[in-house]
């Protein structure tokens, strides 16, 4: 009895097409070539890369200037908002599509990519559960200016634990007022309105699920005061802040969803933001190994270029199949999402692997360029300092193996 | 109220210009199997200058033609991307490419301009594969039309039904005055092409793409010249110091062989 049981989890297939598959047929085999508009987008994305970004990341590092003026060009050019429906002036994209833009910009800078990424990462929620009169005024304006906007839902005392937020939304009337503080939050300094998630259980043992609302919150909100731009160890172009909202007015009708739905909303939004990160790390990687690759072509030692001494190129060959494995897994996942199939279980396992392969693969290229790695006049120190978050936010690598260790549980359950 | 002219805009498909060009084992080409190739450089900038007449309210259609393999589709949906209206692919079999000439090209072009009624031909100067940088000169006398090449300022005078063209020669910059219609052909400095933006490569999918064939044209596109043989270029010696002007003189004239 046992022994069967055991070979009919052998044979099952993989946990999350088993317990989640959706009803939506799969399409006939698998492809791993891109269409030739798909094509076409990344081509678009790698050249404004290498023709805009890259030649002033350092810049950007250095300073810590927003890349307004960067913003903007990708912005006339539709590689910013790409998820926003086509109602309301945006391409309708879906998370494949915006996975292979990620890449080739996250290959210019990280710091610009996130920077750009944070307003899908806002819009997310009110992709998925705002109303039409919603998405018309919050997401339509993101159409037609090149506007930013922030997704706040980490505090100071909650990152991880996010059903142990504490800024608080309370009703009065027709209107709630938010009191709390959230803290690194993206753009910031730069938002025309907030995500926020604010607690609206008045009794403490309310579960998660209920616990919460999902706010859309206009900037120049008064009550609204931000922290200094923080000075952090990478992706120094973006923008990251404390916000703090001191009896902050926010009409009912700005509320996500139902009182009570923000958490679902709020972890929904992650589904598609995931990938998306994941792919941002993707690009990083990448560059780690074009740049150790280049340089290691051209660097002699003891009579040859360093590439023909295999414990450099051993480094490369590891980094490429980070790389590649890395990637596909947010292909993976971003193709579910599209497909309406539930990717939870691929977008957490896409986030950590990436991250955790852009933080060796940006390790490794220091390491292949020796004491040249470590100096602000190689490009690689900047990869090293800018890889680190991507284990941290949208998910830690903890957290990731939570998810990925729950979903393990509940398929082998007893 | 001056009428708009209609526009004929050549590319072709290139080895991107980034790439490291490798000569085939047998010398027999250059390696194109999955190499990466691109629109011609100057052909990016003679889609740009259309485009531009265009949105200035000079030009009624912007018509992109390419003869190439069935890939030259690609090239096609770049200029449409970029803001061509329609565009007409001259298919040729896989590797044809290699023996189409500017003569032939310039015949097919010929062709096309007639069946499409334009006032002007826009190409790039040359391509960066061949660099012949004859195909629009020989267009140009295949149609008994005035040509302005290597146009760095291009000035579409509707009401006159002409062009000024300034062009780059050797000496400087010179502007010749050219009746419609003509065949104009890019160099570097006229203009710096857009990218095309995502909505508008999404857009160029609808546009028209209309496919035909040499002997549709009727022209004959047999190469009247053979390659013999490729193969790079012999790879740098190294320099020598000399003692005085006398030696240099004698190396340059016995081991360089230059004077």
């Amino acid at each position: 009895m046992m022994l069967r049981t055991a070979a009919a989890r052998l044979a099952s297939t993989p946990a999350a097409t088993r317990a989640f598959a959706s009803a939506s047929a799969a399409p006939a085999g698998v492809s791993f070539v891109l269409s030739e508009t798909q094509r076409e987008f990344q081509e678009l994305a790698r050249k404004f890369a290498a023709e805009e970004i890259i030649p002033k990341a350092a810049h950007h590092d250095r300073t810590g200037e927003f890349p307004k003026e960067i913003i903007k060009k990708a912005w006339e050019l539709g590689l910013v908002n790409i998820h926003i429906p086509e109602a309301y002036g945006g391409l309708g994209l879906g998370v494949f599509d915006g996975a292979l833009i990620s890449e080739e910009l996250a290959f210019g800078c990280t710091g610009v990519q996130t920077a750009i990424e944070a307003n899908g990462l806002a819009q997310a929620p009110v992709i998925l559960a705002g109303n039409d009169a919603q998405k018309k005024k919050y997401l339509g304006r993101m159409t037609e200016e090149p506007l930013m906007a922030s997704y706040g839902v980490t505090e100071p005392g909650a990152g991880s634990d996010v059903a142990g937020l504490k800024t608080r939304a309370v009703k009065k009337g027709d209107k709630y007022v938010i009191n709390g503080g959230k803290q690194w939050i993206t753009s910031a300094g730069h938002a025309n309105w907030f995500f926020v998630l604010a607690r609206t259980a008045e009794d403490p043992k309310t579960p998660a699920g209920k616990a919460f609302t999902g706010f859309i919150v206009d900037a120049d909100s008064p009550g609204i005061t931000l922290g200094r731009k923080e000075i952090n160890m990478g992706q120094r172009a973006s923008d990251t802040r404390a916000v703090t909202f001191e009896d902050v007015v926010v009409p009912a009708e700005n509320v996500l969803g139902k009182e009570g739905e923000g958490f679902k909303i709020a972890m929904g939004a992650f589904d598609i933001t995931r990938p998306l990160v994941a792919a941002a790390a993707v690009g990083l990687a990448r560059r780690c190994l074009h740049e150790a690759a280049t340089y290691a072509t051209q660097r002699k030692t003891m009579g040859t270029a360093i590439i023909n001494h295999q414990a450099v190129s051993f480094m490369l060959a590891d980094m490429a199949m980070g790389i590649e494995a890395s990637r596909l897994l947010v292909w993976r996942s971003a193709e579910m999402r599209d497909r309406g199939e539930r990717n939870t279980y691929y977008a957490s396992a896409a986030k950590c692997m990436a991250a955790d392969v852009a933080n060796k693969c940006a390790a490794d290229a220091v390491q292949v360029f020796g004491g040249a790695g470590f100096n602000t006049e190689y490009p690689v120190e900047k990869l090293y300092r800018d890889a680190k978050i991507f284990q941290i936010y949208e998910g830690t690598s903890q957290i990731q193996r939570v998810i990925l260790s729950k979903f393990i549980a509940d398929q082998y359950k007893a | 109220m001056s009428s708009k002219i209609r526009v004929l805009v050549g590319v072709k498909r290139v080895i991107d210009y980034n790439v490291k060009i490798a000569v085939r084992a047998d010398k027999s080409w250059v390696e194109t199997a999955n190499v990466k190739h691109s629109v011609n450089p100057f052909d990016e900038i003679a889609i740009e200058e259309a485009v531009r007449a265009k949105e200035a309210g000079h030009v009624a259609e912007v018509v992109a033609v390419s003869a190439g393999p069935p890939k030259a589709q690609e090239t096609l949906r770049t200029a449409l991307a970029m803001g061509a209206d329609r565009a007409i692919h001259i298919e040729i079999p896989d590797g044809a490419e290699k023996t189409l000439e500017p003569l032939a090209v310039a015949k097919l072009l010929k062709k096309v301009a007639e069946n499409e009624k334009v006032d002007l031909i826009v190409l790039g100067k040359q391509a960066i594969d061949d660099d012949a940088n004859q195909t629009g000169q020989m267009l140009a006398g295949l149609l008994n039309w005035p040509q302005g090449t290597f146009a760095s300022k291009l000035d579409i005078l509707t009401a006159d039904k002409s062009l000024a063209v300034t062009r780059e020669i050797d000496g400087g910059l010179q502007t010749v005055s050219a009746a419609l219609p003509a065949v104009v052909t890019a160099d570097l400095r006229l203009n710096v092409p857009r990218f095309a933006s995502l909505p508008n490569i999404m857009k160029a999918k609808k546009k028209p793409l209309a496919k035909t064939t040499p002997a549709d044209l009727g022209v004959d596109i047999a190469p009247r010249i053979e390659i013999i043989k490729v193969e790079e270029p012999p790879k740098r010696q190294g320099g020598g110091r000399v003692a005085d002007v006398d030696e240099l003189i004698s190396k340059l004239r016995t081991e360089a062989k230059v004077i």
